[in-house]
């Protein structure tokens, strides 16, 4: 069960400035065309919030490599979470919003942060009962480890080795009004 | 994911959420209460159109039904709805169960709660009667219809069919036709569709349109007429009504007077305006109240009323049971949405308010 105490918090580094961002999600979208062989039946699909913005940045930067035109739909997995009975009350919905058929797409999830890998679980489902894809692949900001799920990224843009007590988060100018990623800690 | 939801940046403002113990009646909702509703359907009007249309949300849960008076479409739309979030459902039906033994409401609704289901759909033929269990119950109760008093899923359902063909619910001019004084569904629709300014013209035979619905809703514009031309003229929606046969002692018009006087037509349409929705709850007597050529044409909204209600079901299923709801340590849900006011956290009706057994004109 999680509890939601009022915390101090901490800001103990910046692990991304603003270029450092760009410059990564600029190396994914490379990444993500030549391992893919090309884009034919490639979507990307963000997870609600801040994958979001991401997928939409990695789509403009495939766009200037050459002039390729990726799909990008948005996913809401909160119906699909294992803990909506422990997150005290239920959060809000959003739309997920997906136009194209992911029948037999490459499609590439892509979220901020991969932690217990569980928010991927949950994306799979909600894809599944979108249709049959040919292939899932992942692609994260901030691989910070810890899993608790068989479930790894193909496409990462930092690994970052931290305790249990430590959170990342990923700030960016479309959510959160500033550009970069920090790790922060809680003290209790 | 979910642990970073109790830490967001403190510059970016809070969704606003409501939280809801039961839903029994529209009219104590506000209007962005009623618009947190309606935008919670949304995601589940996408879910319709999945080809695996089927939810995990609420497995392990367990939802009652309870029709104390007969019904297919709200039953089997809850049903449904329940069965997509993953619940099971127990069915209780008037014709099969003990109220026919003698049995008291009070004592059907304990007994059926003593087997644990996680909430309480049920519909009853007396006015208020969903509050009076509601208030002896310790799980959600949803009212799928009481009486002649609310039927508050049905009035979502319209009012997000409705927003999802006009764009808005604002401001429309909306005409309910056919027997009023006994129609659950004209109250949930008033109480709700009011709230955003629609202004209402009520027609049908006089003994069917009491002028006292002209006051249910104060600061809302009713108005009653009784020549269907006059109703219909400049409407945007018009939301029609079943000829309550069962609620009538006495046969007070026959059907070829009705047809007469009150029948949707095409040529009585046209005077409505040219984009103008026509609504049906169901069942529909086809040849009576509405024409097939009006029933079936472009302006009908009748099978997305029917698509849009497991929707909405599925919204008040599982804001009503998803989460820790006992125990009272509910902690308002903390997403954070750019430029949107703090979150609230209130139920949907108070309870400590005691609502008489009977409303409006019962049967």
């Amino acid at each position: 069960m999680l509890e939601f105490r009022a915390m101090k918090i901490v800001e103990k580094a910046q692990l991304m400035s603003p270029a450092e961002i760009d410059r990564t999600l600029q190396r994914l979208a490379h990444e993500i065309v030549e391992k893919s062989g090309g884009t034919k039946h490639l979507a990307l699909i963000g997870i609600r919030r801040r994958g979001v913005p991401l997928a939409q940045r990695i789509a403009q930067a495939m766009r200037g490599i050459d002039g390729v035109e990726v799909p990008v739909g948005t996913l809401d997995i909160t119906l699909y979470r294992d803990d909506l009975s422990k997150v005290a009350p239920q959060a809000v919905l959003q739309s997920s919003d997906i136009s194209f058929g992911v029948d037999g797409m490459d499609l590439v999830l892509v979220d901020d942060v991969l932690y217990t890998g569980r928010t991927i679980r949950a994306a799979m489902n909600g894809l599944f009962d979108l249709g049959r894809p040919r292939r899932v692949s992942l692609c994260v900001l901030i691989d910070r480890g810890h899993r608790e799920m068989p479930i790894e990224s193909q496409y990462t843009g930092r690994v970052v080795q931290t305790s249990d007590s430590e959170i990342i988060e990923v700030r960016l100018r479309e959510i959160d009004n500033e550009e970069r990623v920090v790790l922060v800690d809680r003290v209790e | 994911m979910g642990f970073r939801v109790g830490f967001t940046n403190p510059e970016v403002k809070e969704v606003v959420t409501y939280r809801f113990r039961d839903l029994l009646a529209l009219e104590p909702l506000s209007a962005a209460e009623l618009t947190f509703l309606l935008d919670q359907s949304k995601p589940f009007q996408e879910i319709q159109r999945h080809p695996l249309k089927k939810l995990a949300t609420l497995r392990g849960k367990t939802v009652a039904l309870a029709f104390f008076e007969t019904s297919t479409r709200t039953r089997i739309s809850f049903n449904t709805a329940a069965s997509r979030l993953g619940a099971d459902t127990m069915n209780l039906q008037a014709e099969a169960s003990s109220l026919k033994k003698g049995e008291t409401l009070l004592d059907t609704a304990f007994n059926l709660n003593a087997m644990k289901p996680d909430c309480l759909v049920m519909r009853h033929s007396a006015s208020g009667a969903a509050d009076y269990v509601a208030g002896r119950l310790d799980i959600p109760v949803i009212n799928a219809g009481d009486g002649t008093h609310e039927h508050p899923s049905q009035g979502l359902l319209d009012a997000l069919t409705i927003r999802d063909r006009k764009g808005t619910i604002e401001n429309l001019n909306v005409t309910i036709l056919g027997d009023l004084s006994h129609s659950r569904v004209a109250r949930s629709n008033i109480h709700l569709l009011g709230k955003f300014g629609c202004r209402f013209t009520l027609c049908g035979p006089a003994m069917w349109v009491p002028r006292e619905l002209e006051n249910i809703a104060p600061g809302t514009a009713i108005r009653s007429v009784y020549k269907i031309e006059e109703a219909v003229e400049d409407a945007d929606v018009i939301i029609m009504l079943r000829v309550q046969t069962e609620r009538q002692h006495e046969a007070s018009i026959s059907a070829n007077d009705y047809i007469l006087g009150y029948q949707l037509n095409a040529e009585r349409l046209k005077r409505a305006k040219p984009d103008a929705l026509v609504l049906h709850p169901g069942p529909m007597n086809r040849g009576i109240e509405i024409t097939p050529e009006v029933a079936d044409g472009p302006q009908s909204c009748v099978l997305e009323q029917v698509t849009n209600g497991v929707a909405v079901r599925m919204a008040i299923l599982y804001l009503l049971t998803a989460g820790e709801v006992e125990g009272g340590a509910a902690h308002p849900a903390t997403q954070a949405v750019p430029g949107t006011p703090a979150t609230h956290n209130r139920r949907a009706t108070d309870r400590s308010t005691e609502q008489p057994i009977s409303k409006g004109k019962d049967s």
